[in-house]
């Protein structure tokens, strides 16, 4: 039911991140569908009522995690009118879909986790993840780049995170306030900072594309194995169960085989232009 | 938009009032909307309040005298959104055909006083004179098109249109083609879609009423048509016609006429 | 075993079809091309009628001959049936409390059988049966079509002027998929059955066992069908194109095909295999209810690539390379099978003539015209 036709979710928190980011959490409307269960790096689709629908990435949470969190920014139809809704309303969700992070593959290793601009919220899923069993992984790096430093969103919970043992966080912004914490440049300086153990790394990334691209040949000059680099991508998903062929990457369709890819199943393509 | 209900006025400028039609073929589904919106200035339909501050204004027709555009300015100080409908208010329409002219001498030939009239050089598009929300066009707009626009607005959302090719709709609809089975030029490959196909559907060729679609290749297209047997001339005058003042086909038009002219 | 059904039958099979509860569609002249619409009775069979099929070119020839299919193909087949060009999905309705109630909507008409599909259609609906059907997710509405719909498949005797099955190996006799095939010889058609289904309907009809004679005309017919094809896709449409596509992505060639291609997506309209749609949203007037549909899309649009205020492919170049490098490249990837099936129809309805094979062959380096060609019977 929930990958063909959406169910009834009621929002019933909304918090403005930024000026134009913002977050609904969602709570299923019917006792039936509680065996919804989802892996950290999956994604939704949210149906707002008349208009139509848009992939957004999951986060979970609550007591029994029964509550789905969407972090979204308003840029098209969909995202402008699920802004406007208030607590209470009601949006459609399908889901939840695609592939996520490699958690069996992060077990006993550091996770090295490098985000930029929005790419931070679906990586929030991991960190929480990483953090609710700490035991089973070894050093947590953070690191998140923004255009420009009043840009950074979940900024309370950045130092939240960067207060627990064994956790290391360091921003940077292209752009930056005086009073910015982080680093003034960009993302890729900060992996010379922070001190990597690359011999038992592996690295999470979701962010634009030359971000990611940049972030990922400097850290094979470092010597970190290609392998050992995992991206999230994302193209125009409209079904989200691989058939209207919107999200194909060559050979892959993100919405089915991704987000979450191995880099070296996308690095060709990821230098090309136009896929 | 507020509870209240949303305020809408249909505004007329140059143009033969047939896109404001669209909204009186919504029949049925025109009741409906006027539980949800109050129409306040509607001439051809009844209300007049031209004055009046509205939360979503549709224009018709293009800017061809002094007195429209000073009247375009109130209307935009006046409403939140502004939807112009049809060719000649998204590009000037047919009578855009005058920029191409000298518009003195036209009217020294056809008026026994023209001085008594009082006219601009040029038609031009409601974008040129003020901000535009959103451009439904068409030769006329067709009813679906006004109610989506209206729908979105209604779901707190911004009105959208598909540019793709008129092809596609073609295809989906399931009708021959025209250019490939007969030989008959057909303006669907280079214009947007939105009329559902109307002249293939009837077996003959497009005329490009809806204007350019987006990524338009005009220029393999009039070699085509070129090909199909016709001159530079009349392909010409397919680019410059309803949409002349849209700018790819303003642009392959102006280009083939000069190329006529040195052959 | 092979049986033989003559022209007079026909109306005995269209009948019988109706009878076990059928619509029957078969191929008839409408507006100077053959299509799909139901069919009635024998006469509306495009008898005597042969198409001339070039680059951007399609006419129909009357000629006196009493055959039913001397003709290759129209501009559908089977796609429109089972993946159609648009289809409701499901159905929300916001109640008093706005709540949304979402149902799903699901098609609701007779069964269809299909009299006239070619090998190149089975190919293809084979293949959008691995990506609609025999994926991890299942399209529940191509499912329902698919279940509902009796295949009479009917063997090429002749070739259009675009085609190039023998190149791609998917004709031009069909080999699986079919409930029924044909084959047109003198004064009927040798019959092959493929299903059960089949086989009763063939019981039903009393028809005789095709003579020797019968079955050596069918197999001149096919290979006349063969023999006719001028094209052929480079390499023969292997998966060694893949590989050769990838690695010339930097192909002056792209940029000179962009130079001519309208970007209007006739090519994946007709393409048996394109499965690409968008998703619609249409509310009601009423306010209190929408449907979200699916339509036929193409990746030469601008909304294939969208993503938050950006397309990815902005120009035709890429729109193009994305195109054929997926129908000849990558599809391999995704279906362990090349995305095309030589039916030549994205060459005949593109509105500027551009020819796929051609453009392989300029990136592949290896022709696409068949050299050993023998003279066809259109050729006088």
């Amino acid at each position: 039911m929930m990958i063909d036709t959406p169910v009834a979710m009621k929002i019933i928190a909304k918090n403005e991140e930024s000026p134009d980011v913002f977050t609904l959490t969602l709570q299923f409307m019917e006792e039936k569908e509680t065996g919804y269960d989802f892996q950290p790096g999956q994604f939704n689709m949210l149906y707002l009522f008349g208009v139509g629908e848009v992939p957004i990435s999951i986060l979970a949470h609550g007591e029994d995690n029964s509550l789905y969190a969407h972090t979204i920014r308003r840029v098209g139809r969909v995202t402008q009118g699920l802004s406007l809704l208030k607590i209470g309303d009601c949006v459609g969700l399908r889901g939840p879909f695609g592939r996520g992070w490699p958690l069996d593959k992060a077990q006993g290793k550091d996770v090295l986790i490098v985000t930029g601009g929005l790419g931070c919220a679906p990586s929030v899923s991991i960190i929480h993840h990483i953090l609710k069993h700490r035991e089973r992984y070894g050093r947590l790096i953070i690191l998140q780049g923004v255009k420009h430093s009043d840009d950074l969103i979940f900024r309370k919970q950045y130092q939240e995170w960067a207060q627990l043992p064994n956790v290391q966080v360091a921003l940077a912004a292209d752009i930056s306030q005086p009073n910015w914490p982080g680093h003034t440049g960009l993302i890729t300086e900060l992996l010379d900072q922070v001190h990597l153990d690359l011999s038992k790394t592996l690295c999470m990334m979701c962010g634009p594309e030359g971000m990611m691209r940049a972030t990922a040949e400097r850290l094979t000059q470092l010597q970190l194995p290609e392998d050992a680099i995992y991206l999230s991508l994302e193209r125009n998903m409209e079904c989200a169960i691989g058939h209207c062929g919107h999200c194909q990457f060559g050979g892959t369709f993100i919405c089915k085989e991704g987000p979450v890819f191995n880099y070296p199943e996308v690095k060709f393509l990821l230098s090309q232009r136009g896929f | 938009m507020e509870s209240r209900k949303p305020r809408i006025a249909i505004h007329k400028f140059t143009s033969c009032d047939g896109c404001q039609l669209a909204f009186l073929h919504l029949g049925e589904d025109l009741l409906e909307l006027s539980e949800k919106v109050d129409i306040v200035h509607f001439v051809e339909m009844g209300p007049i309040n031209p004055l009046a501050k509205v939360d979503v204004a549709y224009i018709e027709g293009s800017i061809s005298t002094p007195d429209e555009k000073e009247r375009i300015q109130h209307i935009r100080a006046n409403s939140r959104y502004v939807i112009t409908i049809g060719a000649c208010a998204t590009s000037g329409g047919i009578q855009a055909l005058r920029n191409f002219a000298n518009t003195k001498e036209w009217m020294k030939a056809i008026y026994a006083t023209p001085d008594t009239i009082a006219t601009l050089e040029t038609s031009t598009a409601i974008s040129a004179h003020i901000k535009v929300d959103f451009e439904i066009y068409g030769c006329p707009v067709n009813s679906q098109q006004i109610l989506a626009s209206l729908l979105s607005l209604l779901h707190q959302t911004t009105p959208t249109a598909s540019r793709d090719k008129v092809c596609l709709e073609c295809k989906r609809l399931g009708y021959a083609c025209v250019m490939v089975t007969k030989g008959e030029p057909c303006m669907g490959p280079v214009t947007q879609t939105g009329c559902g196909a109307l002249c293939p559907s009837l077996g003959r060729g497009c005329y490009a009423c809806y204007g350019p679609a987006e990524n338009t290749n005009t220029t393999s297209f009039a070699k085509w048509l070129s090909s199909l047997g016709l001159s530079d001339e009349e392909i010409a005058r397919r680019f410059l016609f309803i949409q002349n003042n849209a700018p790819a086909f303003k642009e392959e038009g102006i280009k083939l006429k000069g190329k006529n002219k040195h052959d | 075993m092979l049986y033989f059904l003559a022209y007079e039958q026909i109306n005995d099979l269209l009948n019988a079809l109706r009878t076990l509860g059928y619509t029957c569609m078969g191929p008839q002249v409408q507006d100077g091309t053959i299509v799909f619409d139901e069919l009635n009775h024998a006469a509306q069979l495009p008898w005597g009628v042969h198409d001339m099929q070039k680059p951007g070119y399609y006419r129909l020839q009357q000629s006196e001959k009493k055959e039913a299919f001397a003709w290759a193909n129209g501009p559908q087949a089977i796609k429109p049936l089972l993946f159609k060009p648009k289809e409701s999905l499901w159905r929300v309705q916001k109640n008093d409390d706005g709540k949304l109630i979402f149902k799903e909507i699901m098609p609701d008409h007779k069964p269809v059988a299909l009299i006239g599909a070619r090998s190149c259609d089975l190919a293809a609906m084979a293949i959008q049966d691995k990506t609609l059907l025999k994926d991890k997710f299942i399209d529940k509405q191509y499912q329902w079509h698919r279940e509902h719909l009796f295949v009479i498949a009917v063997n090429c005797s002749y070739s259009g002027g675009n085609c190039f099955c023998v190149s791609t190996q998917t004709g031009p006799k069909a080999t699986s998929g079919y409930d029924l095939a044909l084959t047109e010889v003198d004064k009927g058609f040798v019959v092959d059955i493929g299903s059960d289904k089949g086989r009763n309907l063939i019981t039903t009809l009393k028809c005789i066992p095709a003579t020797e004679t019968n079955s050596r005309q069918a197999d001149t017919r096919t290979a006349q069908a063969a023999s006719m094809q001028t094209k052929r896709m480079p390499k023969n449409n292997s998966r060694e194109l893949r590989n050769i596509l990838m690695n010339h992505l930097d192909h002056p060639r792209w940029h000179e095909v962009a130079e001519r291609c309208l970007s209007c997506g006739n090519c994946t309209a007709v393409c048996p295999t394109c499965f690409c749609h968008h998703q619609t949203e249409t509310p009601v007037a009423q306010g209190d209810g929408s449907v979200h549909a699916r339509e036929w899309d193409s990746c030469f649009t601008q909304g294939h690539s969208y993503i938050h205020g950006q397309v990815v492919r902005d120009t035709t170049e890429k729109r193009y390379k994305q195109w054929l490098t997926h129908k000849l490249g990558t599809w391999w990837d995704q279906f362990d099978t090349s995305g095309c099936v030589g039916c030549g129809r994205c060459v005949t309805w593109c509105p500027v003539g551009i020819d796929l094979t051609e453009e392989m062959a300029a990136i592949a380096g290896e022709s696409n015209v068949v050299t050993d060609k023998k003279k066809g019977p259109h050729d006088d």
